[in-house]
């Protein structure tokens, strides 16, 4: 069998809340409110909006109509806005403090991109409105495709998908096009252990044989067997890079020319791409395929805040095969969308189509906003100030936390550390839960796999050093009560909502919906 | 009776031409709580290698080989319901599937109880 040996502990461990405060009568801690399920507050006959009576009319149901009733709750405006204000108080966002998720960045979004998307030429237009009434938003369409194909380097790009997991689709849909329009059956993707996790899921789901390849003692792509595994049968290799251990793969030129001569195409996951903007174009690395997620590198809400987006760039060998539709703008400057009943000629070898649309248009115009006000100079020093952050993460604590890939020199933008040194029977989840006591959103755990009880921090470049500062005195208290066996760190988190959660008993036997009390005893 | 060992960490125990598959007890410590487990379809053949079952604790989920080629004549039924037994019972209740053997010869090569705990010493 495969084996992960990166299992956690999922099961609360019993310890003494010696110190804990008294229980108050309503649940509620001060600011910290109870909150019960939004079909358990209010009464079904109560609503926010007075209707008038529905005129009676003959049910032509039949036998369908409805017997029960629906079971909608029933809220006052006040109690729904209350339930929901309550619910977000218990949660923990970017705009509340450091979210170090490495791997998935949460980094400011800078006030002006909101304030551009809610335009109402950007916001309150419809995707299908005359072209001609529309011309601003291709505008931003156009204008954002073309300064990705120059930070690139490459020759296209699809601005059609809507996430990176969405853009990995299109890319390696793109991949397949090309290498059947060869007449070439390639079916196997290659993919390193120190790529990002929904790789091998996107080319399973794409119906290619996933194949791992092993990483090097230093956390890179082992060079050697990749060229050796290379041959007849693989259609791509999926690279992340910079990688999930946070390490720049500098084979990478040396990795796309043997893939290329062995036929296949390189796919790169620049979902990591704002530790490189500015600094690096993935084109000249021999990229053929790449999706950059405008939610990471380009500012715009992640994670419950918005939806992601995730444009393709494309090389040459792939452009012809991208997916409509696409923007140009013409000589007299008016910007067209170039759809099935229009592409002619231009584009006939198109796989089809990622999204109805043209995008997550509200994405793009946040995207272009921060681009335009950073400029060119301004996106190199996001590279550099994500790099500088990490490292500085990096040395701060590697003195209390075991840095496996310390010794390779400077990371990238995430600080990678291993559980090696705790305690006996310390974990790395018992570091992440107490993070959520020193009021941290914890740090990425258990990923990558090639690294025990990894802890992966991306701090971003958008923190003071203010806020690192803080935030590596909260890990390295935390380092050294698990390094010292501080027994109550293992009953954390103490402050939060819920305390430590039975995950084994929640996937075991899972409650996927609310029942009424008084009906569920009956049936049992 | 005979009882084989894999270095995919499977236990695979022989009696006349149907082998027992499960997975042994050291590897459902490293998987942890299991929550499911994924158990092919009576009347499925493997070859040797094959993936045969899914065994999904909560953070992950592995495949389970076929240690041996053969058809599947009988499931562990048990463990749809109660997956936690691969936890508590791996090596006897906690089995997963039964094979009738295509090919004993492949039996050869895999390890006894001493070789695979020794084996599991070294890692």
């Amino acid at each position: 069998m495969t084996m992960l040996k990166e299992g956690r502990p999922t099961a609360p461990t019993p310890v003494e809340d010696a110190h804990m405060a008294p229980a108050t009568a309503t649940g509620n801690r001060a600011l910290m409110l109870e909150e019960k399920l939004i079909f358990e507050i209010g009464s079904t006959d109560t609503t926010g909006v007075d209707f008038a009576d529905a005129p009676q009319a003959a049910s032509r149901f039949g036998s369908l109509a409805r017997t029960d009733g629906i079971g909608l709750p029933g809220l006052s405006e006040q109690e729904t806005v209350r339930h929901y204000t309550r619910l977000s108080r218990q949660n923990y966002a970017i705009d509340l403090g450091l979210f170090p998720l490495g791997s998935c960045t949460m980094k400011h979004n800078p006030r002006l991109n909101e304030k551009v998307a809610r335009m109402p030429g950007f916001a309150d237009i419809h995707p299908l409105q005359p072209q001609s009434t529309v011309q601003g938003a291709l505008g931003v369409i156009n204008e954002l495709a073309v300064w990705l194909i120059t930070l690139t380097g490459m020759h296209g790009v699809a601005m059609t998908p809507k996430a990176g997991a969405h853009g990995e689709l299109c890319g390696l849909l793109c991949i397949r096009a090309a290498l059947e329009a060869r007449g070439d059956a390639r079916q196997v993707v290659l993919v390193p252990e120190s790529a990002h996790g929904t790789n091998p899921a996107t080319a399973a789901f794409c119906g290619y044989k996933v194949e791992d390849i092993p990483a090097t003692p230093d956390g890179r792509v082992d060079l050697e067997a990749l060229k050796t595994r290379l041959g007849p049968d693989v259609a791509a290799v999926m690279i992340t890079n910079p990688n999930t251990c946070g390490l720049f793969e500098r084979d990478m030129k040396v990795i796309s020319d043997a893939v290329h001569a062995a036929g296949a195409f390189v796919y790169c996951d620049g979902a990591n791409f704002n530790a490189i903007v500015g600094r690096v174009r993935p084109g000249d690395l021999g990229v053929d395929a790449m999706h950059i997620n405008l939610h990471k590198t380009f500012s715009t809400p992640h994670g419950g805040g918005g939806p992601g987006s995730g444009p393709v760039v494309l090389s040459e060998a792939l452009s012809p095969f991208g997916p409509l539709p696409y923007t140009v703008r013409m000589a007299d400057g008016t910007i067209h969308l170039i759809e099935e009943d229009n592409v002619g000629e231009e584009m006939p070898q198109s796989f089809g189509r990622m999204s109805a649309f043209h995008g997550q248009m509200g994405m793009f115009t946040r995207a272009l906003t921060y681009i335009l006000s950073h400029g060119a100079d301004g996106l190199r020093q996001v590279a550099e100030d994500a790099v500088l952050n990490a490292n500085y993460v990096l040395r701060s604590l590697e003195d209390v936390l075991d840095a496996p890939f310390g010794a390779s020199g400077p990371c990238m933008h995430e600080a990678l550390f291993s559980d090696k040194g705790l305690a006996e029977g310390f974990t790395t989840l018992d570091i992440a839960k107490g993070l959520i006591d020193e009021g941290f959103h914890p740090m990425t755990m258990y990923f990558p796999l090639v690294v025990h009880g990894a802890m992966l921090v991306e701090p971003t470049e958008t923190e003071s050093k203010a806020a690192l500062d803080q935030f590596i005195l909260a890990l390295r208290s935390l380092a050294e009560r698990a390094k010292a066996g501080d027994e109550a760190l293992k009953g954390a988190p103490y402050h939060a909502p819920r305390r430590r959660l039975d995950e084994t008993l929640a996937a075991r036997k899972p409650v996927l919906s609310w029942s009424e009390p008084d009906l569920a005893d009956a049936a049992e | 009776m005979s009882r084989y060992f894999t270095d995919e960490h499977e236990w695979i125990d022989v009696e006349g031409e149907i082998a027992t598959v499960g997975i042994t007890d050291y590897a459902q410590e490293q998987l942890g709580d299991i929550v499911f487990v994924e158990l092919p379809a009576e009347g499925t053949t493997f070859e040797k290698g094959d993936d045969a079952a899914v065994v999904e604790s909560v953070k992950a989920a592995s495949d389970v080989y076929a240690p041996i080629s053969g058809e599947v004549v009988e499931t562990n039924s048990a463990l749809e319901d109660e997956p936690a037994l691969v936890n508590s019972d791996a090596e006897e209740d906690g089995w997963f599937f039964k094979l009738r053997l295509t090919d004993a010869t492949e039996l050869e090569g895999l390890m006894n109880e001493a070789a695979y705990k020794k084996f599991v010493a070294s890692l």
